[in-house]
């Protein structure tokens, strides 16, 4: 069976935020929200000072807690690993918003745009007013693995079922493949790596991998 | 353990939620009251005691509570979604319970069935156990997902229960048993806030969540628990009405105080952390990073 997961190799990220940047092209989100971000963590103490960056989004947990508080069945966890939602269910309560460990979801009740109260041509050209008052997360970008499903490409090799940001980063920092696929690149190169999860004490699961050294 | 600095805006660190405000706060506040004025007038009821003003009281505060998140919704007209999730969703569970709660404390009230008033008793105490259920599940915010803040919240619906039927009790002729109740339960809630506060402290949590729960300690201990316990044994003692509804209302504004508080000021997100920092530069990792949080080193071992 299938299951998508995504591979940060935090050695290579420089934190430009160009996934960042790919994102919001790709899904349109308005100002403000960000489904993915790059964290810019100062840490230690002159002379020992270090800086690392970490390029964070909905984690598409093999346990969700987002989907098992949603009230309405509109969060749901793919047979592929994906965790979706259902703008058309969801009532915008936000219950899993606090659910979520890792500050991914976002809602936006009034239309916002980057330059005061109309938008410009692109921004009113892909406006989606089912978003409004709904959660929104990274999606994986789920029209791509779904158009792979159709054409028999491979998310994580072909570009065009791949997740925007996976695409954009111009490091090689961020994989995408089936984890559950031994010869798959997200496989190979967690074989060879020392990785952990964010915040896996709290048995969320999650699809994402952060790569800190070599084995 | 390394310091950390969050640079720019990028909410690296736990940060108060701002999802749910006073609104989704009423609904704890009105729901627990109502949950635990709704079991105590069961017993009265049982008792033989005509409770039923009463228990309209603890409808119209449930009703109250959930009206206040109805506003807060994004998609108020789709509400009905919510009762698709009875599997695992504690806010359907809850949500579930209302309409039952409200047929059986309306049959209640028109009858005056003490049966009746045990049923609608038993779903106010199911409906605040739902709802302490409801911050448990939400492992985004570690004051709440912490064991020992389910056990706080039933403890202090039930005692503003109390402390509103005491209010009501100051003309009843014979106030001392519902005293003596809110004596004990105050001393209860009490019990629960310290441990809490403590394992939050122990086990670590945001700094922030503590910082506001500290802010409110002394506060909450005296005059909302220690002051209730003695004023209702007072009264109870001296049968004086007026001492009885003060301990009343310090009682019950005290555990809305306590509610608003988790809900609106220790509501802290989980922020992120990093057990281990990459190797890069000098070729060597350094030691994890967990930003904002209290007594956080020994979660991140790796």
């Amino acid at each position: 069976m299938t299951h998508y997961a995504m591979v940060i190799d935090l050695r290579r990220c420089v934190g430009c935020q160009t996934c960042t940047a790919a994102c919001k092209s790709a899904n349109a989100t308005p100002p403000g929200v960000q489904w993915r971000r790059v964290l810019d963590l100062e840490s230690g103490e002159f002379p020992d000072v270090r800086r690392s960056f970490v390029p964070v989004a909905c984690m598409h947990c093999a346990n969700p807690p987002c989907e098992e508080v949603c009230p309405t069945t509109a969060t749901k966890k793919r047979a592929d690993g994906l965790v979706t939602i259902d703008y058309d269910i969801c009532i915008g309560c936000a219950n899993c918003i606090m659910a979520c460990p890792y500050d991914a979801r976002s809602i936006v009740h009034e239309p916002r745009y980057a330059y005061g109260d109309a938008p410009i041509a692109s921004e009113a050209a892909r406006f989606d007013p089912a978003r409004l008052g709904v959660a929104t997360k990274c999606n994986f970008c789920q029209d791509r693995i779904d158009l792979a499903a159709r054409t028999g490409q491979v998310p994580g090799r072909n570009p065009e079922v791949t997740p925007a940001c996976v695409n954009a980063c111009i490091s090689g920092a961020m994989r995408f493949g089936d984890i559950n696929d031994p010869a798959s690149n997200v496989s190979q190169l967690l074989a060879q790596t020392e990785h952990f999860r964010m915040h896996e004490e709290l048995g969320t699961e999650p699809s994402v991998y952060y790569i800190w050294d070599r084995k | 353990m390394s310091t950390a600095l969050p640079h720019g805006p990028n909410r690296i660190a736990p940060r108060q939620q701002a999802n749910w405000d006073w609104r989704a706060a009423s609904n704890f506040i009105a729901g627990g009251s109502g949950g635990g004025l709704l079991l105590w007038t069961a017993l009265v009821a049982l008792h033989g005691g005509d409770a039923r003003l009463l228990q309209a009281g603890g409808l119209a505060l449930i009703a109250a509570g959930l009206t206040c998140v109805w506003f807060e919704i994004g998609r108020p007209w789709r509400a009905l979604n919510t009762f698709r999730h009875f599997g695992s969703s504690w806010m359907t569970r809850e949500a579930s319970l209302a309409p039952l709660l409200f047929v059986a404390g309306l049959l209640a009230v028109s009858s005056g069935q003490a049966i009746l008033a045990a049923i609608t008793g038993l779903l106010g105490l199911a409906f605040l156990y739902a709802q302490a259920r409801i911050l448990a599940a939400d492992k985004g915010i570690p004051a709440w997902r912490h064991p020992r803040c389910r056990p706080l919240v039933v403890a202090t619906g039930l005692t503003e229960g109390a402390g509103l039927l005491l209010c009501a009790s100051g003309a009843a002729p014979r106030l001392w048993p519902v005293a003596v109740l809110l004596a004990a339960l105050v001393a209860l809630r009490q019990f629960a806030w310290r441990r809490y506060l403590a394992a939050l402290a122990n086990d670590g949590a945001p700094a922030g969540a503590i910082r506001a729960l500290r802010r409110i300690d002394a506060r909450f201990t005296w005059g909302g628990n220690a002051a209730p316990a003695v004023l209702a044994l007072l009264a109870a003692v001296s049968a004086t009405p007026l001492l009885a509804v003060v301990a009343g209302v310090l009682a019950a504004a005290a555990g809305w105080h306590c509610k608003y508080t988790l809900v609106c000021r220790a509501a802290f997100t989980q922020g992120f952390a990093l057990p281990k920092l990459p190797v890069r530069g000098r070729g060597t990792s350094g030691a994890g990073i967990k930003p904002g949080w209290e007594k956080s080193a020994r979660r991140l071992a790796v």
